[in-house]
């Protein structure tokens, strides 16, 4: 090959690694310090564009110079890193001691807001930025042309961790801010207020973000879908690096800015695949990242409390189990064609809460991407039907299999690992699931999905496919429910409680933790193929990571210690969702508030707070 | 007491369902040296996290230089001159000897003169030798030198010292004696929590005998020296 063309692609990955460097340290740096995964980088970085893209043109206009745009990009940044300071008032500080799941909720909750906010102000149309002034003209180099304002983003990284480093090193806050990073708390006991030094680490971080975004402004145009997109990408670069080493982001931006320059010419349709297969690979083999090191003993769980001592239904509940049961079973009788749409959703999104918190609430195993396991459950089934003709009934069959099937492929890699990083390989490889999906046109029809997914004859009655489903998902969450009941619930409960001490006792807990989450994923499938059937079709979406969050916003509703809690968040939630969001265009707001407040307020969800009130009664039956 | 730089009284505290003090009441005088002893899991530990307030204590009062520490964050409390010496020494392993000082330095109260690593490093020379280097290449011995460098790098008037020879070699714990003695010279009160009774008599002037959560004893350090019926009850194993 030509090697001026081979310079120029690396060249163009190295300005690439730059800029993922320059954002991914922001996120670095505040979890080494808070050890909360923010997912709200990535609004930073949208924010630090969208601000940019307002103010840089308005100060061109007083005069065209090189130095009022950078003035610009750096004034977006600082009031990026000014939004930082109040996510950290108002929110973070909160949130501090709960564990990792609700952190992540949370901060989920404020990306939701925030996308909403920036299509209130800025409108749903991209919005193109201006260009560089001094830094428009191309370079020449080997006879390519290679565009100036990118040669100068390849200095801007080394520049970042070369100033980041000086802070880190040179100055006392730098020091403050690694000493915590090791451990908070006897920093604090030595009179460092701990409050200050978090504000100030996450005004750098957003501050970081914002300036990452800010300088993209005359490659990329603002939009407001780079939140969700940057933010995985990000999530990447810091954990092959090693969460909270910021050198370690860096040599991963690298790593990952020349996979994908030179793996676009090599496997054009699978760019975004190549860097999530990079990421399993490391951690495989480095389970803490390049450059990471184990999580200090910080005294706090990955988990809320999950399931302890299953109770078995009493009376009460279950009469309530029955009447439940009965109701669904002549609803399709009395009901509208609506309420029984709603009524198929329910069950469906109830089988596929069920099985997830089988894993989190159950197994301890929070997983971020159990949507992948749904969705590659409805596409296996969709695509069964559409490309090879096969009916519904094999094609139901082939969706719990494919979930299964595909959550013992990642299961592999994931029960390796514990914690945040495990929620991080499992948001990776639904990742993977998502980009296939998306990048695969001619076979999953891309962004579109495929249409004509519908029952066969005998079941296409909305009322004859809602007791398909109903028959689907009651026995599908009898069997797993009977599981939680049996000693492989029992022994994954005691995996979660103490893996050092179940393994000493004799129990193969990467096994157990692998057989659960394959069983999990085949509930899921289920879940999926049904619900492909119901709409009639399927999208990526179905993958994405929202999907996940409303999976884990219905466990958290419903009460993750409790065994049936999710079927009741999972009713809860979809009701909700389905009233609210027709009244409004800014549903995803007030869907983010309400997640925010559901940690906030209910941290052991709806059903715990009956555990609760039930708990506090003498125990009436053994 | 009248001369009490810190007063306890009647400190409860435990972890979640589980009581660890029953009301600990103990007082350390200005400038002397007090044991805290007791048996393994007796709550000396608990004792001195809790009047940190690093274990949010969940009865009883505890004040300091004539301020009440209850409710207060242990940053507060470290700033109002209270140091702090860890069971598990908590070093920054990833900082540099000189910047664990450094995160401990706070000003120095009014009338004193400041603790500078300089001063530390005359009375641990071993610390002098390394300052540049990585705290996680230190021995254990080392690593104990710096974490009370540090804390007195905050200038303290008086210091929480838990267990301060657990698992040193004999010459090290030798060298640890003098550091408390030192700091005695300086004027700084020490209430250091001990099992082992040879190190506590080298060391200290009064002693206190904690035992399921509560003060069993309190005198002299002699007089405990000497009461063989005290040591076997709540001492030996």
């Amino acid at each position: 090959m030509d090697p001026g063309f081979l310079l120029v692609q690396s060249l163009s990955g190295l300005a690439s690694a730059s800029s993922l460097f320059v954002i991914a340290s922001g996120l670095t740096l505040v979890f080494g310090v808070t050890r909360i995964v923010n997912f709200a980088h990535g609004s930073f970085y949208m924010l630090g564009a969208y601000i940019a893209v307002t103010v840089v043109p308005w100060l061109l206009e007083l005069d065209r110079s090189p130095w009022l745009f950078f003035a610009g990009v750096l004034l977006s940044a600082l009031a990026v890193g000014l939004l930082g300071v109040a996510m950290e008032l108002l929110l973070l500080r909160r949130i501090y001691k709960v564990p990792e799941l609700f952190q992540l909720l949370a901060t989920f909750g404020v990306v939701l807001m925030v996308q909403d906010a920036v299509l209130w102000i800025w409108g749903p149309v991209d919005i193109t930025g201006p260009r560089a002034p001094g830094l428009r003209h191309g370079v020449e180099i080997l006879d390519q042309r290679f565009p100036a304002y990118e040669l100068f983003l390849i200095f801007v990284g080394p520049a970042v961790l070369g100033l980041l480093w000086l802070l880190m090193h040179r100055t006392r806050f730098g020091i403050l801010i690694r000493a915590a990073t090791r451990d908070r708390e006897m920093v604090g006991a030595l009179g460092v207020n701990q409050a200050l030094l978090f504000t100030a680490t996450l005004f750098l971080g957003a501050f970081l973000a914002g300036l990452g975004g800010a300088l993209q402004i005359p490659r990329v145009s603002a939009s407001a879908q780079m939140d969700l997109s940057i933010i995985t990408e990000v999530f990447v670069v810091t954990v092959i690096g090693g969460m909270g080493s910021v050198t370690g982001a860096f040599l991963a931006a690298l790593l990952i800015g020349q996979l994908q320059a030179f793996g676009v010419l090599i496997f054009p349709k699978i760019t975004l695949v190549l860097v999530f297969v990079l990421m399993a690979a490391v951690l495989v083999v480095k389970p803490w990242g390049l450059l990471g090191r184990p999580e200090p003993a910080a005294g706090r769980a990955a988990l809320p409390e999950g399931i302890l001592h299953p109770r078995r239904f009493g009376v009460v509940e279950g009469t309530i189990a029955m009447l439940a049961v009965a109701t669904a079973f002549v609803l399709p009788l009395f009901a509208d064609a609506y309420t029984l749409k709603v009524a198929t959703e329910v069950l469906v999104l109830a089988l596929a809460a069920f099985s997830l918190n089988f894993l989190v609430g159950n197994g301890g195993i929070v997983s971020f991407g159990h949507a992948a396991y749904f969705g590659l459950g409805a596409y296996a089934a969709g695509l069964l039907v559409t490309r090879l003709g096969v009916p519904m009934e094999p094609a139901l069959v082939a969706a719990p299999l494919a979930g299964a099937f595909f959550a013992a492929l990642f299961g592999f890699f994931v029960v390796r690992l514990s914690g945040i990083y495990l929620a991080m390989l499992t948001l990776a490889f639904a990742q993977i699931a998502y980009a296939v999906c998306f990048q695969w046109v001619e076979v999953t029809g891309g962004d579109n999905g495929v249409v004509g997914v519908w029952p066969s004859p005998w079941a296409a009655s909305r009322q004859v496919y809602f007791y398909v489903v109903a028959v689907c998902a009651v026995a599908g969450i009898a069997a797993m429910r009977h599981v939680i009941y049996a000693p492989f619930g029992a022994t994954l409960r005691a995996a979660r409680d103490s893996e050092v001490r179940a393994d000493a006792i004799g129990v193969d807990v990467r096994t157990h933790r692998w057989l659960g989450f394959t069983l999990a994923g085949a509930a899921a499938g289920l879940a999926g193929g049904l619900y492909a059937f119901s709409k009639g079709s399927m999208d990526p979406t179905l993958l994405g990571i929202p999907t996940s969050v409303d999976f884990l916003a219905m466990i958290l509703l419903g009460g993750i210690q409790t065994v049936m809690g999710p079927v009741i968040g999972a009713a809860a939630f979809h009701s909700i969702k389905d009233v609210f969001m027709p009244l409004t265009d800014y549903w995803r707001f007030f869907l983010g508030a309400s997640i925010i407040a559901l940690v906030l307020i209910f941290p052991r969800g709806l059903g715990g707070a009956y555990g609760k009130l039930r708990g506090s009664r003498p125990v009436q039956h053994a | 007491m009248a001369d009490a730089v810190l007063e306890v009284e009647d400190l409860k505290a435990g972890y979640g369902p589980a009581e660890v003090l029953f009301g600990v009441t103990l007082a350390l005088r200005r400038g002397e040296v007090a044991a805290l002893m007791g048996r393994n899991g007796a709550g000396k530990s608990t004792t001195l996290k809790a009047i940190m307030g690093l274990l949010p204590p969940r009865g009883g009062r505890v004040r300091f230089a004539g301020r009440d520490l209850t409710g207060l964050a242990p940053f507060r409390i470290a700033r109002l001159g209270l140091g702090y010496v860890p069971e598990e020494r908590r070093i920054f392993t990833d900082l540099t000897v000189y910047e664990n000082l450094e995160v401990g330095r706070r000003a120095a109260r009014q009338g004193q003169g400041a603790w500078t690593p300089d001063r530390l490093f005359e009375i641990f020379p071993n610390l002098a030798e390394m300052r540049g280097r990585r705290a996680a290449a230190m021995s254990g011995g080392e690593q104990q030198m710096l974490t009370i460098a540090r804390t007195l790098m905050g200038n303290p008037e008086a210091v929480l010292l838990d267990e301060p020879s657990e698992g040193l070699a004999p010459v090290i714990v030798e060298q640890m004696a003098e550091a408390v003695l030192r700091m005695k010279q300086e004027g700084i009160a020490v209430l250091l929590s001990e099992q082992n009774l040879d190190f506590a008599a080298a060391v200290a002037d009064r002693a206190y005998v904690i035992e399921r959560g509560s003060i069993r004893y309190q005198g002299a350090m002699e007089a405990l020296e000497a009461d063989e019926q005290v040591r076997e009850a709540w001492l030996t194993v």
